[in-house]
């Protein structure tokens, strides 16, 4: 293929600027799940803030009767999924960023997604738990 | 791998510390903090869920003065990062990529992320009376 001066600025082939795609990976996608969750976590982290200011030096029964109320629980298990999603998809970039070796990225990609589900999935059961067995 | 020996750009030593790079690579840090205070909070969690004594436990290991230290960071690295990305949703929207908008929404999310520390952990000590 003859590449024009103006395709080699750009690096990319005439098909894939015509179709107007990217490396064909999951880029995009990273980029928008990672944003959406800053989002959500606004509020959330907001939310989450203040219930500690307030259960501050909490004993247990208190503890128990505030993270089983139903609005509580339903907060927490969103702080939980939406903070260990973010999580992993940070450390992904750190990783990714540092991390030269094919080997060593993706076994630590790995590591940190089968640790962030395990952590999210303790969690989420410890407020269904809470929740529901009271 | 073709050659270890090259050289790793950028070359990181020969800059000058500037608000803009210190602050980006802070986010990077908080982050990477944040995802500890994660764990943290799936074991406070998980301790209240196994029962009263693993939640005194928990408990009186957040209240040490090694578990305040730990907390008032994470406090500071939750603030800072929550700040600072809001900073980055704005330049998402290309807004703020000027010069001087860069360095005082900088200076800004600093001020304000310490100021949120501090006033929220006011409000806890406040809450239980120790004010």
């Amino acid at each position: 293929m003859i590449n024009t001066p103006q395709q080699t600025k750009k690096l990319q082939s005439k098909l894939g600027r015509v179709r107007g795609l990217g490396s064909t990976r999951e880029g995009v996608h990273h980029w928008w799940a990672q944003r959406m969750s800053a989002v959500a976590l606004l509020p959330l982290s907001l939310w989450f803030v203040y219930s500690l200011i307030t259960l501050t030096g909490t004993d247990y029964d208190t503890f128990v009767a505030w993270a089983g109320e139903f609005g509580n629980s339903v907060f927490l298990v969103l702080l939980v999924v939406t903070m260990f999603h973010h999580a992993q998809l940070g450390l992904q970039v750190v990783i990714e960023d540092y991390v030269h070796s094919e080997l060593w990225k993706m076994g630590m990609l790995l590591f940190v997604k089968y640790g962030t589900v395990l952590f999210a999935a303790s969690a989420i059961f410890a407020v269904l738990k809470l929740s529901i067995a009271g | 791998m073709p050659d270890d020996n090259r050289p790793l750009s950028p070359h990181l030593q020969v800059y000058r510390p500037q608000i803009t790079s210190m602050l980006s690579i802070l986010h990077r840090i908080t982050g990477v903090v944040l995802a500890f205070a994660a764990l943290l909070l799936a074991y406070w969690l998980a301790s209240a869920a196994y029962g009263p004594e693993a939640f005194a436990r928990a408990q009186d290991l957040l209240e040490s003065w090694f578990g305040r230290l730990v907390l008032l960071g994470f406090t500071f690295s939750l603030f800072y990062h929550m700040c600072n990305g809001i900073r980055h949703l704005g330049w998402d929207m290309l807004w703020g990529f000027e010069l001087s908008k860069l360095r005082a929404t900088g200076v800004v999310v600093v001020i304000a992320s310490l100021t949120l520390t501090v006033l929220s952990w006011l409000m806890a000590y406040g809450h239980v009376g120790k004010l």
